[in-house]
């Protein structure tokens, strides 16, 4: 597998939390620009892959490269490669006692040691990007959850990341809330952000992604291409979850 | 108990009480007035205070009493020198506090250092804890303001005043230790997370998200201990500090009469009062604010 003009490569990846095997041998290839969803049921390995990745979780085996550099050697400074890696939440985790824009520019001010001015005219270019220059000054908590989501997304690209990795960042938004959370991550695939996408949004996963990775216990059981890993899965297990995302209404 | 219920006028109940109105009487408005609920408040106080007060004044040893603990005369002459004694009180909890807010903080973050690395840290400061909240203040006091001195080594303090404030911070500082871990520990792994995502150090995450929100929610618990350590500021009397306990000791024991300890008494009720008022705004504030954080 080739390292260059990949932006992420996964080899090998497991993880363990006690006994509970969660990441069983992972391998993965990203090439710069495009974009993965990773699908399967809750408990499949999609979140603890993405705080692997963001070295929030360390690795018990395998090794994982970010543009060529291996992230998960040893004495790799973690704080210097999660400037390049922005991850959002699926619970939003904005900071309750700043205002938007602090919690926007926190991460250059003290990450990046940007000057204050500068950080906060990216932080307002961003912001107006995404039509939240009017809730700058307000707190968290004043926002409704599509809002939220959105400035926490803006967070993560203040950092200028070369990857986003973006955890389940619907699923804990009220319905009418969700399109517009959706559209701020189209725009940025048509911006041509490398992303990692864990989703139950199937709908979404197949406009999107350039490629779907259907994870089933800890393993990548099945990818392709998203017409043909929903139009015509190979794998037994893939076809079993699909039949019951279709069952629940949600494809 | 009673089958049936009570009705206007119907019988008394068991235990020869008129019975009370039941779902078929003459409804009543839903409650009283507030005017009408001040009212009450206000009588029943009276009358309570009204007979405790008359119970008192016409007990036989009353006017023993009166002229032991409540002379106008004592209080009149004791009152300046005992006023002018508790500024040493305030300097004491003043400055004692200000050293107290950021020992107690610096053993909150070392006792919650994580790994291996950190394990002497975490023993000594968690021994620190144990220790000096084991012992009573009054002891520390005692050991530190007449143990440290007696050693005689050249160039140590030798005024007690200095030593007070050295053992009250030691005993509060383990106690407002505990109360800054329990705050740093509320605030949920994900904040840490997400702080730490953005590629900020441990020490980063700590100093501007954890400890912001650490320090928000323990503020009337550290106003509580704030509180105790006012009061404590008189055991250090023990150690010959002339302070306002000494103080009206020392005026007590002049006039024999124990008026100068009501007033000191009166001096601290000042004192803490308003403080235990804020307190509660603050608390009452803050639960305000959880729940306008609750609605979506």
């Amino acid at each position: 597998m080739s390292l260059t003009g990949r932006a992420l490569v996964i080899e090998g990846l497991h993880k363990s939390f006690g006994k509970l095997s969660v990441l069983r041998g992972i391998d993965l290839a990203v090439a710069e620009h495009e974009v993965i969803c990773l699908i399967g049921a809750s408990g499949s390995g999609k979140s603890t892959l993405l705080r692997c990745i963001n070295l929030i979780e360390p690795v018990d085996a395998g090794r994982i490269f970010v543009e060529g550099e291996e992230i998960t050697a040893r004495g790799v400074d973690v704080n210097r490669i999660r400037r390049r890696i922005g991850i959002v939440f699926q619970a939003f985790n904005l900071f309750p006692h700043m205002s938007v824009l602090d919690n926007v520019t926190l991460g250059p001010r003290k990450a990046l040691r940007m000057r204050p001015l500068e950080a906060e005219e990216r932080g307002r270019t961003l912001l107006r990007r995404f039509g939240l220059e009017e809730k700058a000054l307000d707190f968290p908590d004043r926002l409704s959850g599509g809002q939220q989501q959105r400035v926490a997304i803006v967070r993560a690209l203040a950092m200028e990341p070369d990857l986003l990795l973006l955890d389940e960042v619907t699923s804990a938004l009220d319905p009418e809330l969700v399109a517009e959370v959706l559209n701020v991550i189209r725009e940025l695939a048509s911006g041509g952000m490398t992303m990692l996408i864990a989703t139950h949004e199937m709908g979404f996963a197949r406009d999107i992604a350039d490629r779907v990775c259907f994870l089933d216990a800890g393993r990548i059981l099945e990818e392709g291409p998203p017409e043909r890993i929903f139009g015509a899965p190979r794998e037994e297990r893939t076809q079993q979850f699909l039949r019951r995302i279709v069952e629940a209404g949600r494809l | 108990m009673s089958a049936s219920p009570g009705r206007p006028g119907g019988p008394l109940d068991q235990e020869g009480r008129p019975g009370l109105p039941g779902p078929s009487g003459p409804r009543r408005s839903d409650g009283p007035s507030a005017l009408g609920s001040t009212l009450v408040a206000l009588v029943s106080t009276v009358v309570f205070f009204g007979v405790v007060g008359w119970i008192v004044v016409t007990s036989p040893g009353w006017p023993a009493v009166q002229q032991s603990f409540f002379s106008g005369e004592v209080l009149a002459s004791s009152f300046p020198s005992i006023v002018r004694s508790f500024w040493v009180n305030v300097q004491l909890f003043l400055i004692a506090e200000v050293l107290i807010l950021v020992l107690g903080l610096v053993v909150a973050v070392f006792r919650s250092l994580p790994g291996p690395v950190f394990f002497p840290v975490r023993m000594l400061t968690t021994a620190y804890v144990d220790i000096f909240r084991a012992v009573p203040g009054v002891l520390v006091i005692y050991i530190l303001g007449f143990g440290i001195p007696g050693l005689g080594l050249p160039g140590i303090p030798v005024e007690p005043f200095f030593y007070a404030v050295v053992a009250l911070t030691l005993v509060y500082s383990a106690y407002v230790s505990e109360v800054y871990r329990a705050g740093i520990e509320s605030v949920h792994p994900s904040q840490e997370a997400a702080a730490r995502s953005l590629g900020l150090s441990r020490l980063q995450a700590l100093r501007h998200v954890i400890l912001p929100q650490a320090v928000r929610r323990v503020i009337p618990p550290l106003l509580n201990d704030f509180i105790g350590l006012q009061k404590d500021t008189v055991l250090v009397s023990y150690i010959g500090v002339v302070e306002i306990f000494r103080q009206s000791y020392i005026k007590q024991a002049g006039n024999f009469n124990f008026t100068p300890y009501i007033v000191t008494a009166l001096v601290f009720i000042a004192v803490t009062i308003p403080l235990a008022r804020l307190t509660d705004w603050l608390i009452a504030r803050d639960k305000g604010r959880q729940a306008a954080g609750g609605v979506r």
